[in-house]
Parts: structure tokens; sequence; C-alpha cells
């Protein structure tokens, strides 16, 4: 491939996997966060079949498929599903400004460049130079998982958290072999088919997803 | 030889699916203990075998059991032999689909055996999300009404520090790029760790750590455990207090032994002393005014890892053999409280440590093993508990670690205090005989876990060679 064309398509696509985080802080609606995560999910697929493009990786389509398959389609259709069954498609007011939600989530993305910089090398190919987007959208996800009250967003932020992960995983060394990713996929979409089954039975016991409310536990 | 590595995968798996088949049938609880046994064999069998001549492999590398595996697949047997047999529900508590139940049990149990099969770390980690996956009904199947509450935040929580670790896995494969065409074969990166990007090495490591940790149930990352650890039915918190916990601590042994061959023992060291002691920190706080018995033994669980993370941080023969055994001596009196507790809650119908009184003299089936096993748990003689503890300290002592082993010791004292006030005001005090003593199989497994416990003691010579193997394996721990 093209050097100049790889850098470009590196920059392009990391540019949207960021975007769509942001989007999904800024925003107050579960359903058009699930689509943020669909098209957040399409953009990683874009981003294996760069990187194994370049690389020449001889299992690349098949890469590529899956991830498309996995965390653009099924993941999300699972989770429109639970929110769907417990009929909750706005996110529950908190008391936090969401000004201050932004200005947390570009001080997160600033500590990911931070981090995330000097791990490139010294003389880093386009790959390793995007690594900061991927450390951004794992930050990024736990900030959504402490900021917001709905179970369904707690969904969302732990796959923003775990596409930053695949984020990381596939621009520094273009993913690991594909029975551990076939088996990670496989684990991820179990977690949350499983935290999709323990919404409804919340929302059937107690009437709200609210999870913040879960505090009969303490100590 | 490399049959027998299969059959710790194959035989559980075999049996959750004859278990879901016969899910209205009471006897599919007999599948898990089952399997438990066959783990046990396999594990000592396998113990036999790698310890007189080389680890066994299969499917090119990617399983592998070393004395490490051994050891701990023998203990993963032992402790659920007792937590399974023990914990079983009776008859007139099981639900209509305890067949689902076993099958659960099962595949939980053949999660375990898969992460400590595995030679890949991405494969360990995958087995070790697969624990998470697998327990996460068995712990919204407690009957307390706070099950499905302690289940959300055990399988949320637990997901996000695995992912953690992922990242840690992912970062590690990065270190080995352009070395090892095996991935992150753990074999590989240990052979190759000269070769490996240090300043990768140091991150994914700690991050690895970090993650497996809250599997591991070491503070800061605990605070899913005593909630889950209390909620679920005994038999499922024997096991998660009981191997759980170690199986996700001897993944941490074995990211420690890489990282030190890359970048020496001090990063990993200060993690596993900060860990160490905010663990026994956190627990010695929290026992000393616990209102609940399921509570303070799951904190139990939580001082015990942290135990065990000093140990490692020390490092040396001494004291990675004392960790090993102390993970057998803990997992067998834990697995035991928890069947005994979740009999006194069947009895009393609470679990408040308010709310037991006299159990001595009102059920001297349950309150002579429960204050037996608090003894075992505080690491009074004969307990092999006992020697592992003071050989982790001795072995701190003569490490250079005197102030954090000072520390250490002056916490376990505070968890002594606090254990000892609890447990006394629920065994002793007045109190009329009262019914329910449970048939004689049903006690058995209570006592053969303490007793084994004990027994320990006094077979260190016999299991000496399999310990030290297990320290070599892990490239001599330095």
């Amino acid at each position: 491939m093209n050097q100049h064309l790889f850098a470009q398509l590196i920059a392009t696509i990391t540019g949207v996997l960021l975007l769509t985080a942001i989007l999904q802080i800024w925003g107050r609606s579960l359903v058009r966060s699930i689509g943020l995560l669909s098209v957040q999910g399409a953009a990683l697929a874009a981003l294996v079949l760069t990187v194994g493009l370049n690389a020449g990786e001889p299992q690349v389509w098949l890469v590529t498929g899956i991830v498309l398959l996995m965390k653009s389609v099924v993941l999300p259709a699972a989770m429109l599903r639970s929110a769907k069954l417990i009929g909750e498609t706005r996110e529950r007011p908190t008391t936090i400004n969401p000004a201050v939600e932004l200005i947390g989530a570009a001080g997160l993305t600033l500590i990911a460049y931070i981090v995330g910089v000097p791990l490139a090398g010294p003389d880093p190919d386009p790959a390793r130079q995007a690594l900061p987007v991927g450390f951004s959208l794992v930050l990024l996800g736990f900030w959504l998982l402490m900021i917001r009250r709905s179970a369904i967003t707690q969904l969302v932020g732990f796959l923003v958290l775990d596409n930053g992960i695949a984020t990381v995983s596939f621009l520094a060394s273009g993913g690991l072999p594909l029975t551990v990713e076939l088996g990670s996929s496989l684990d991820v979409l179990l977690v949350v088919l499983i935290l999709g089954v323990l919404v409804v039975r919340m929302q059937r016991q107690q009437g709200h997803t609210d999870i913040t409310e879960l505090k009969e536990l303490h100590d | 030889m490399a049959a027998l590595l299969w059959l710790p995968l194959t035989v559980p798996l075999l049996l959750a699916a004859v278990g879901f088949a016969f899910r209205a049938s009471y006897w599919t609880l007999l599948l898990p203990v089952i399997s438990a046994v066959v783990l046990l064999l396999t594990g000592v069998s396998l113990i036999g075998t790698v310890v007189s001549s080389a680890p066994v492999v299969a499917i090119e590398g990617w399983l592998r059991v070393d004395a490490l595996s051994a050891w701990m697949l023998a203990v993963v047997g032992a402790v659920a032999v007792v937590a399974l047999w023990g914990g079983a529900p009776l008859r007139s508590k099981a639900s209509t689909s305890i067949g689902s139940f076993a099958a659960l049990l099962n595949l939980f149990l053949a999660a375990m055996s898969l992460a400590l099969v595995a030679d890949n770390v991405g494969l360990m980690w995958v087995a070790i999300e697969l624990t998470t996956v697998t327990t996460a009904f068995l712990v919204a199947s407690g009957d307390g009404e706070h099950a499905l509450e302690a289940a959300w935040k055990y399988v949320v929580l637990g997901a996000v520090g695995v992912a953690i670790a992922f990242l840690g896995v992912a970062l590690l494969s990065a270190a080995a790029m352009g070395h090892s065409e095996a991935g992150v074969s753990w074999t590989a990166l240990m052979a190759q760790a000269a070769t490996l990007d240090p300043t990768m090495v140091q991150l994914a490591g700690a991050l690895a750590v970090l993650g497996f940790a809250t599997k591991a149930g070491l503070a800061p990352m605990h605070s899913w455990l005593p909630d889950a650890h209390s909620q679920a039915p005994a038999p499922v918190s024997g096991l998660m207090s009981g191997v759980l916990l170690s199986v996700a601590f001897s993944v941490i042994l074995r990211i420690q032994a890489i990282t030190d061959a890359v970048v020496g023992p001090e990063l990993m060291r200060t993690l596993l002393l900060t860990a160490g002691l905010l663990s026994l920190a956190v627990a010695a706080g929290l026992m000393l005014t616990q209102t609940d018995y399921k509570r303070l033994l799951a904190y139990s669980s939580i001082e015990h890892m942290g135990l065990l993370a000093l140990g490692a941080a020390v490092g040396g023969e001494l004291a990675i053999a004392a960790v090993l055994l102390h993970i057998l001596g803990h997992g067998l009196i834990k697995s035991t409280m928890f069947v005994i507790a979740g009999r006194i809650s069947a009895a009393t119908g609470s679990h408040r440590i308010e709310d037991v009184h006299g159990l001595l003299r009102a059920r001297p089936d349950l309150g002579a093993p429960f204050l037996l096993g608090t003894a075992g748990l505080l690491g009074f003689p004969p307990f092999v508990t006992f020697f592992t503890e003071v050989a982790i300290i001795v072995a701190g002592f003569t490490r250079g670690l005197g102030w954090q082993m000072a520390v250490a010791c002056a916490l376990l004292l505070v968890v002594f205090a606090g254990v000892t006030r609890q447990v006394l005001a629920m065994t002793l005090g007045a109190g009329t005989r009262a019914p329910g003593r449970l048939v004689w199989w049903r006690r058995v497994p209570v006592w053969l876990g303490l007793l084994s416990a004990m027994a320990l003691s006094f077979a260190l010579w016999p299991l000496s060679p399999v310990l030290i193997a297990a320290v070599t394996a892990l490239g001599g721990a330095q």
C-alpha cells in the first residue's frame, strides 16, 4: 500500500473513532449512543483492514469480517434489544453539567496523548503514531462508566473501552493470534448478553435501571 | 501424557452437557463433584509427570502444563471437592432446574482449568474472562434479595478490570513484535525476554497485573468481592474465594515472571507490595466492624490474597513455595468455612452476626468446625497456614523488606482481633440444642477440608519437590 495513502487512512479512521466516542459523551439519547457504537465498530473494522492490508496479513479479510459482524452488528443489536425490553431510550438526568463532562473528556484525551506518544518510539510508523487515540477511547469508556447512571450506558461505556483496547492492539502489533481474537470477541459478547439479562431482571425487580440506586450492599 | 492434559478441559464440558440434558434431576449435582475429583487426580498425576520429566505440551504449544499448572490443577480439584460436595443444596431447597446450576459449575471448572493449562497469555486472558461469564448467573442465583445487585457489580467490575489486563496483553504482543512467531506464548516470551522492548513491557506488565488483580480480589480493585462472595450460594462462594482468586493470582505470577525477566524485579515488587499491604489494611479495617459473617469471610479472602501478593513481592524459593502452599491451605479452609456459613444461614435464616449465638451448644455440628476453621484462617498451628504465613514473613525479613513485613504483622494482629471477637460472639454463649443435624455424608467434606489443611503441615517433605519445581518453572523467581 502507498505509505501516504496508508497514513491518511489511519488518520481518518482514528478520527472517526475519537469523534464517535466524544459524541457518545455529549449526547443523551441511548438509541443514538448505540448507533454511534455501531459506527465505531465499522471504523474499527476499517482500521483492521487497513493495518492488515498494509502488513500483508493473509487472514485480514476474515478478521475484518469478524470485527465488523461483532462490533458493528451483533453487539449493538443485542444492546438495542435490551434497551427496547426495558423501554428506556433516554439517559437518566444527572447532576453533572454537560460542559463539565466534555471538558473532562478533553482532559482525558490530552492525558492519553501524554502517555501514548512516548510509547510509539522515536521514529514511529503512522499506525503507532495513532496509538494515543486507542488510549483516549479506553479512558473515554471509563469516563462514560463514571458519569452515567443508566445501566445501558454503562454497557456502552464498557464497549467503548473494549473498542479502545482493540484499537491499541491493532495499531501496536497488528492484533493478536486469530484464536485469541475469536475467544475475546466471544467473551465480550457473552458479557454483554449476560449484562443484558441482568438489566431486564433489574427492571422487573425494582422498576428502573439506575445503577446509582444499587447501594444496598456496602460496609 | 498429552491425553492427560485434555481431561480437565473435556470432562467438565461433557458433564456440563449431561447436566443441561437432565436439568430437572437432583442427581446432576453429583456431576461437578465428579469433575472436581477428575481435576484432582489429573493434577496429581501430572505433578508426577512434570516433576520427573519435561512439561506436557499439546496443540503446538497452545496448551502446556508445567509444575505450576499441575500444582494449581490439583489445588482446584481438591478445593472443589470440598466446596461442591459440602455445598450441594438440600433436596428440599433444590430448584426445578438444579441441573443447569450443576452444568454452570462444571463450565466454571472447565474455564479455570483452561486458565491454568493455557500457555498463551491471550488464551489465559480469554479463560479468566470466561470464569466471570460462567459465574455471573451462579452469583445471581443466590437466594439473598441483593444477589442481582451483587451479580451486576461483579460482572461490570470483573469485565472492565479484565479488559485492562487485555490492554496489557496487547502491549505485551507489541513488545514482542518481530521476535516471536507464537504471538504471546508465555514460554516464548520467557525465552526471548532479553530481546523484548522494555518500555512496552513495563507498561504491559503493570496493566496486566492491575487487570488480573481485579479478579484476584486485591485492593484497590476488590470492591466487587465482598458483595459477590457474600451473596452467591455456598458452593459458589467457596469455589470463588477458595480457588478462583488464586487461579487469577497464578496468572499474575506468570506476568510477574516475564516482567521481572525483562525489566528486573523492582516494578512488580513495588506494585505487589502496595497491593498486598493495601489489601491487608482494607480487610483489617472492615473486619473489625463487620456485621455480616459471609462478608467477614469474604474480607478474610482479601486479607489472604494480600498475603499472597506480599509473598510474590518478596520472591525467592522460600516465599514463592510458601505462597503456593498457602493457596492450597487457604483454599481448603475457606471453602469449608463458606460451606458451614451456608448451613448456618440456612439454620438461622440470617447473615447477620448478631442473629447467631451459642452455636457450640445449639449446633455443635456447625459450631465446632466453624471455630476450628477460624483458627485455621487466622494461622494457628497445626494448620498449614501457620507455617506458610511464617515462611512468607521470615522470607520478607531476610530479603530486606523489614518494615513492610512489620506493618503486615501489625495488620494481621488487627485481623486477629476483629475475627476473634466476631466468631466468638457467634459460637460461645448460652444456647439450647437445636435440631437439624445433617446426614453423615454431608458432614464428611467439612472435616475432610479442615483435617487435610492440618495434615498438609506434616506433608511438607513429600510436597517440596513439586513446590520447588513450580518455583523453577517461574524462572527461579529472583
